[in-house]
């Protein structure tokens, strides 16, 4: 029997602005859920959603699966505990870019660094939004905000860069105004075996509008010739923007790499399964302790 | 006639003295004696001053003494530093190539250097020459050493009988009868005793990020993860440690994180989320001196106060502390269980004294068994945060068909959705504050408080930790009372009620500044008359409790 959008929703009063990019995210991840039940690839009570704290968070309150909403930066970590528990589960952690990049950045390295086999969405509107409207790890320079009256002294971080160099396997960039083009990265993200890194870029209407700013300058990687497996190849097109202002010209979205690496859960367990209830035996150790 | 003896193995970091003091404890153990080793290192890799004090009893003791008879020298700051220490029946056995001492002398640098062997193969030539010493067969110090190697086994063996037969001018100096008819024991620190209680009860993932002194427990699990059933891993820090731990309970399996107080310090958020969320979780903090980097390798009980208090919000926990390797393996297990049956962080404190030094311990692994929780029964629709009449919701797991597990930190209804509706709030705060009771309640059926020496005396010490194996042996030789809660929060004031009413005088002893337990006590209403209390990172030593308590009883401080 096929599950329906509606069937993924719950009771809890959707709270976001309207217009926000935040939709376009929950829109396309519901979609991809739904296909990937439906196709039978991905059972539903084994999807974990695990948040962070921002508006983006909400989105633990608004699809009905089953969720850890966690403390701002801190989604990461417990999604590989979750992973290591039980392996057969499909985690998909959605961050905003000040969990992911800010409070929370050493998480994310080191996720990336082990490959574990989780799936990270960024909800990257480059604005604290809830606190409304102070600068992020990703926003650009000069971005004026209740912090940075006078404009953002920093540089912004690029994500797709850091995560290249620190080991993820399945790097994506999506625009959440795109919403198919989305839910098809976030259904390959899911299903990839390893560390999947989405960065999807998304306007906040109240605090940071980018919709004019993202129309006219993305393009889809997969059609302009780029090959994932080339890692050179990558760390070119992620510099081809470096998450500025106005001075842009093209913004690759779309995979930018992808390999296969053995992943964190496979090295940790080496099968073993940590699900399993017998006491175990302590006598043995304790006779080296005569 | 109670036989007792203490050797001292000193040197340099590096020189194996930790190992050497280890198989000193090991062959007293063997003999049937009851072993307490003290282990003073510091925080370096090479060269300063490491010691381990090993005293041996026919009696249990749980504590060392400042005084020594034996001491084994392997330079020349531990003759300095230590000859103080040396009583009537006493003897330095020393490295003579680097060392200057009356006692007994050899080469054994010379001998290790004849044989090819590195200068930590020293240890091996000066236990060959004190089972000499204490007139002991070569094959008692042959087999210690056998089952305490891996590698170059029968080289040090080698070592170690040229060791025996040059002392043997010495041979049997000190007479040591063997003790007959006591039951074999374990030789056990305090990290390893948790780790064991925290496997029986169900352990599945260890997370922690290394610091002094619950580092040894990482080692422990990890290296025996197999036979444990268990994965012992080490995230990024101490925050991901709590997150990864939390995350695999909410999935389903028992995980347990251990630090220090700076790393529970970064724990801290994590822990309040867990009042929030409601994730069983079993937290070690093995206590070192603060604040901040403190004495990295030393001891203290600073973290009662911090651990009771930590944590944004008002929600339940449990915190105990286990004064020997026999209460840390029967407490870790409990805790384990009470973490999982009320759905809460569970505190084990546990002091460096205890954590690092060893014990001879019996433990009985059929005590302790796995409490299953409250499950869900897959009756209608699952509620993660159903209200019930003690505050605790069956659980389900992820995985699970038909059930939805929503795990919340915003305060949430039943179901687990955020809310800011007031009605709800209110009856979350209160679902938490009903665990508090139905903890309590728990509890009441359980040994919360122990009790040592003469109950019928006036004077009553108070104490908690590893302080209380000194303290009760000063008790039961001077005929005091002595409470040691080992659940302190909440705290058993129904048990301490007990013991405290016909007190005429409450002395309170423990290893901090300020006098943490005795203020706690007090603001349940118990009346401390006096507290003993030491801080310079070194354990409460028998001789210097001993002169303390009677200077408090007869008002001479």
């Amino acid at each position: 029997m096929s599950i329906k959008l509606e069937d993924l929703s719950t009771y809890a009063k959707n709270t976001w602005c309207p217009g926000c990019g935040n939709f376009g995210i929950e829109r396309a991840a519901k979609q991809a859920f739904i296909e990937l039940i439906n196709e039978d690839k991905v059972k539903r009570e084994k999807i974990v959603m695990v948040t962070g704290i921002g508006c983006h968070g909400k989105i633990a309150d608004y699809i009905n699966v089953n969720s850890f909403y966690s403390l701002h930066g801190r989604a990461i970590a417990p999604a590989i505990g979750m992973k290591l528990a039980n392996p057969t589960l499909n985690i998909v952690v959605f961050v905003g870019d000040g969990d992911a990049l800010g409070e929370g950045l050493e998480h994310t390295v080191f996720a990336a660094k082990k490959n574990v086999d989780i799936t990270v969405i960024v909800h990257d509107n480059r604005v604290y939004a809830l606190t409304t409207g102070q600068f992020t790890p990703t926003s650009p320079k000069g971005f004026r905000g209740g912090s940075t009256p006078k404009g953002s002294p920093e540089e912004p971080l690029n994500p797709i860069e850091l995560m290249l160099v620190s080991g993820a396997t399945f790097i994506a960039r999506a625009y959440s105004a795109n919403l198919n083009h989305t839910k098809e990265l976030f259904k390959q993200a899911i299903l990839h075996k390893g560390f999947a890194f989405v960065d999807v870029l998304q306007p906040c209407y109240t605090f940071f509008d980018t919709y004019k700013y993202y129309g006219p300058r993305v393009y889809d990687l997969q059609q302009d010739g780029h090959n994932p497996l080339d890692w050179e190849a990558a760390l070119a097109r992620a510099k081809e923007w470096n998450y500025g202002g106005e001075e842009a010209k093209r913004i690759p979205i779309g995979l930018f790499f992808k390999a296969d690496k053995t992943t964190y859960e496979d090295a940790v367990l080496s099968g073993k399964d940590l699900y399993d209830k017998s006491t175990p035996r302590i006598n043995m150790v304790l006779r080296s302790h005569v | 006639m109670n036989h007792e003896y203490s050797v001292l193995v000193g040197g340099q970091a590096g020189d194996g003295i930790r190992l050497a003091g280890y198989a000193v404890a090991k062959l007293f153990n063997r003999l049937g004696y009851w072993v307490f080793a003290y282990n003073d290192y510091q925080s370096l890799i090479r060269g300063g001053h490491n010691f381990s004090i090993i005293r041996a009893a026919e009696k249990r003791i749980e504590a060392h003494k400042e005084r020594v008879n034996i001491i084994i020298a392997m330079n020349q700051d531990t003759v300095d530093k230590h000859n103080w220490r040396l009583e009537n029946e006493k003897l330095i056995i020393f490295d003579s190539n680097n060392v200057k001492a009356d006692g007994l002398g050899l080469p054994l640098t010379e001998i290790v250097k004849n044989r090819g062997l590195p200068l930590i193969a020293r240890n091996s030539v000066s236990l060959g020459a004190l089972a000499s010493v204490l007139g002991l067969e070569f094959s008692l110090i042959e087999n210690v050493i056998r089952s305490s190697l891996r590698r170059s086994i029968d080289e040090n063996i080698a070592v170690a009988r040229e060791g025996y037969e040059a002392a043997s001018n010495h041979k049997g100096y000190f007479r040591i009868p063997v003790v007959h008819g006591s039951q074999p024991k374990l030789l056990l620190s305090g990290n390893e005793a948790v780790g064991l209680g925290a496997v029986r009860a169900g352990l599945k993932l260890y997370v922690a990020y290394p610091m002094t002194p619950s580092t040894p427990l990482l080692h422990y699990l990890a290296n025996n993860s197999d036979e444990f059933g268990l994965r012992a891993i080490q995230p990024e820090n101490e925050i991901a440690a709590i997150g990864i731990a939390q995350g695999a309970a909410y999935a389903g399996i028992r995980s347990m994180v251990g630090t220090s107080g700076g790393g529970f310090c970064l724990m801290v958020e994590h822990l309040s989320l867990a009042g929030q969320a409601e994730i069983p979780i079993l937290i070690m903090i093995g206590e070192r001196p603060g604040p901040a980097i403190g004495l990295p390798t030393y001891h203290a009980q600073g973290e009662l106060l911090f651990s009771i208090f930590a944590g944004h919000g008002e929600f339940p926990r449990i915190v105990a502390s286990p004064g020997d390797p026999e209460e840390a393996f029967y407490l870790s297990a409990e805790m384990l269980n009470l973490a999982w049956k009320f759905q809460v962080p569970a505190i084990l404190l546990a002091d460096y004294c205890l954590l690092e030094s060893t014990f001879s311990t019996i433990i009985d692994e059929e005590k302790v068994i796995i409490e299953n929780p409250k499950m869900w029964t897959g009756e209608g629709e699952y509620k993660r945060y159903l209200q019930t009449g003690n505050g605790v919701s069956p659980l389900a797991f992820p995985g699970m068909e038909k059930a939805i597990v929503k795990s919340n930190s915003y305060e949430h209804d039943e179901f687990g959705i955020t809310t800011e509706d007031p009605e709800l709030t209110k009856q979350g705060a209160e679902k938490r504050i009903k665990k508090s009771v139905a903890i309590e309640n728990e509890l009441k059926k359980k040994t919360t408080v122990k009790t040592y020496g003469n109950p019928m005396s006036q004077i009553v010490l108070i104490t908690w930790g590893s302080t209380k194996g000194g303290v009760a042996e000063i008790a039961e030789k001077h005929g005091l009372s002595v409470i040691q809660p080992l659940y302190l929060n909440p705290l058993p004031v129904w048990e301490i009620e007990k013991y405290l009413s016909k007190a005429e005088k409450t002395i309170c002893i423990e290893a901090n500044s300020t006098g943490q337990l005795a203020k706690w006590m007090k603001y349940h209403g118990f009346r401390i008359d006096e507290t003993i209390l030491k801080y310079d990172g070194r354990p409460f030593t028998i001789d210097y409790l001993e002169e303390k308590i009677k200077r408090v009883i007869s008002n001479e401080h």
